[in-house]
């Protein structure tokens, strides 16, 4: 079963960090991923670059139209997202719970759809 | 260039032997799988080109035994380094192809492979994925494609089943009698496990998820052959067997899913049916009853009905009794529900389903929602119907069935 695990924080969060913690945080990251590879239950992890880049798109009389933003006016918006691959959802709920920055934001976990039909 | 079918299941046929043969002879259960692995990939890029040898078994024995040796020379080469204690065997003695590399099998080693790829100290995923590679033939890269996970992924949670079983300390024999048959019954579910994969999803071009049925049901006739007086693997493959009869049937031409009451039955596989009928019956009147047995002669019984108003329900119902006694589940009272529905009324269904509510293993799934939308549409509450098909559409994960609930709601109030 697949699970998208996402890492929500905001500005204010990611900058009030002391650089040393950060340091931290990010190896512990990396050591959750690199544990999560080798027990074959890792399917990727990306960082999401600042709002500042977002862009939409839309199709106007089948053209493409691309603006800025949008801007979330949110509290708390997306970080980075990990994708993961294992046998429950009380698996899942325990690989979030292990995400280093699961302790200063929060980290939302969301079954991703299949293809399969449910059983025989 | 991908090798014609032919040899594909050539190959998929001669894995479980080679890497009997190799195993017995040398032992490192992890390394022989590896060797045999590329072996078995050297002979999908050669013989197609260069041709067929003249014994494929004998070739692809040599050709793992020299991967293994190799491997082994330098992985001892190098304890050498480390001044650790020398392997078991002398190089030269590894090196030789070995007598019994050209002599005709004189034993199959497919039931040992399994009970080891299915040992209880791996998850269900990785029992899966090593039986698929080391049983079934398959590469690291089909198996990760049938699985939607990167091949790094599906490598890493083969190679650490592969640790997990060395760790274990378990060696290349049969379980010993009075571990088999809980063994077994963990064999079984891994072969049902990869059938349902299959079984669950559209066919597509290429290697698919749907091979994976085919690939369950080849090894499962293999149990089967083996043990053709174990009542369960009988009853496990010809539930496979009629199950996989509807397949033409139960999806639509743009993937929709079509319940059983409203497929086309002359899709239905007639030989599929009538083996599995056949296997089901001898299994039925000659060995002790168990759940898989019981599973298939239900799906026997609803085979067997050329229309859906045919189905003789009070016997599926009997049969689902018997099932509680012998395996009670929520997911076996969810199903009784149904049958009960069938012969009692939808209301006697109802009241069924209200004890799982209390359930927590089925309290609030979307599998409960919908089989209650479905009775309460029978029941003609056509309002409480729409609203549990629309509140189990939002619970499933599953693409295909959330469409079809979509779609059920949708014409109920379309009317």
């Amino acid at each position: 079963m697949k699970y998208m695990l996402l890492i929500y924080g905001n500005e204010e969060l990611w900058n009030s960090f002391p650089q040393e913690e950060l340091a931290e945080v990010i190896r512990q990251t990396d050591a959750l991923q690199q544990e999560l590879r080798e027990s074959g239950e890792f399917v990727g992890a990306w960082g999401v670059a600042d709002q500042v880049n977002a862009k939409t798109v839309r199709l106007q009389d089948g053209a493409p139209v691309v603006t800025d933003g949008p801007y979330i006016e949110a509290k708390e918006y997306l970080g980075s997202f990990d994708i993961i691959d294992c046998e429950s959802e009380e698996r899942a709920l325990e690989i979030a719970a292990r995400v280093p920055f699961a302790r200063f934001g929060s980290v939302e976990v969301r079954p991703l759809m299949a293809e399969a039909a449910p059983e025989v | 260039m991908r090798p014609s079918p032919r040899v594909e299941d050539l190959l998929r046929e001669l894995a479980p032997q080679v890497l009997g043969a190799l195993v017995r002879r040398y032992g490192h259960f992890d390394a022989c799988e590896d060797a045999v692995q590329e072996a078995l990939l050297a002979a999908a890029l050669q013989w197609p080109e260069q041709g067929r040898p003249a014994n494929p078994r004998a070739w692809l024995v040599t050709v793992a035994s020299r991967r293994l040796t190799d491997q082994l020379r330098s992985d001892e080469s190098r304890r050498r380094r480390e001044d650790v204690t020398a392997a078991r065997e002398p190089a030269d003695e590894l090196l030789a192809a070995g007598p019994d590399a050209a002599a005709p099998v004189d034993r199959d080693d497919t039931l040992t492979l399994l009970f080891l790829c299915c040992h209880p100290a791996l998850t269900p995923a990785s029992q899966v994925a090593l039986t698929l590679r080391a049983v079934g033939g398959l590469t690291t890269a089909e198996i990760a494609r049938a699985f939607l996970v990167p091949e790094a992924t599906m490598a890493q949670r083969i190679s650490r089943a592969k640790q997990r079983i060395k760790a274990a300390g378990t060696t290349f024999e049969m379980p010993p009698e009075s571990e088999r048959d809980a063994r077994l019954r963990v064999v079984l579910h891994v072969l049902y496990l990869i059938f349902n994969e299959g079984y669950t999803t559209s066919s597509g071009p290429e290697l698919q998820r749907s091979d994976l049925t085919a690939e369950a049901i080849r090894l499962t006739r293999a149990v089967h052959r083996q043990l053709p007086d174990d009542g369960e693997v009988a009853g496990l493959l010809a539930l496979m067997l009629l199950s996989d009869a509807r397949r033409p049937a139960r999806t639509g031409p743009t993937g929709e899913l079509i319940p059983l009451a409203e497929q086309d039955r002359s899709l239905w596989d007639r030989r599929s049916i009538a083996e599995g009928v056949e296997v089901i019956t001898r299994a039925l009147a000659t060995t002790r009853l168990g759940p898989y047995q019981l599973q298939a002669a239900i799906a026997a019984v609803h085979d067997e009905a050329s229309r859906a108003e045919d189905t003789d329900w009070p016997q599926i119902l009997g049969l689902y009794d018997l099932l509680d006694k012998v395996a009670p589940s929520p997911v076996v009272t969810l199903n009784r529900a149904v049958a009960v529905a069938m012969v009692r009324g939808p209301q006697a269904g109802l009241d069924l389903l209200a004890e799982l509510d209390a359930d927590d293993r089925m309290a609030g799934s979307h599998r409960l929602v919908s089989v209650r939308a479905h009775l309460l549409e029978m029941a003609g509450d056509t309002e409480a119907a729409v609203a549990g098909y629309r509140d189990a559409a939002r619970r499933t994960t599953s693409l295909p069935e959330q469409r079809h609930l979509e779609a059920r709601a949708r014409r109920l109030t379309d009317r």
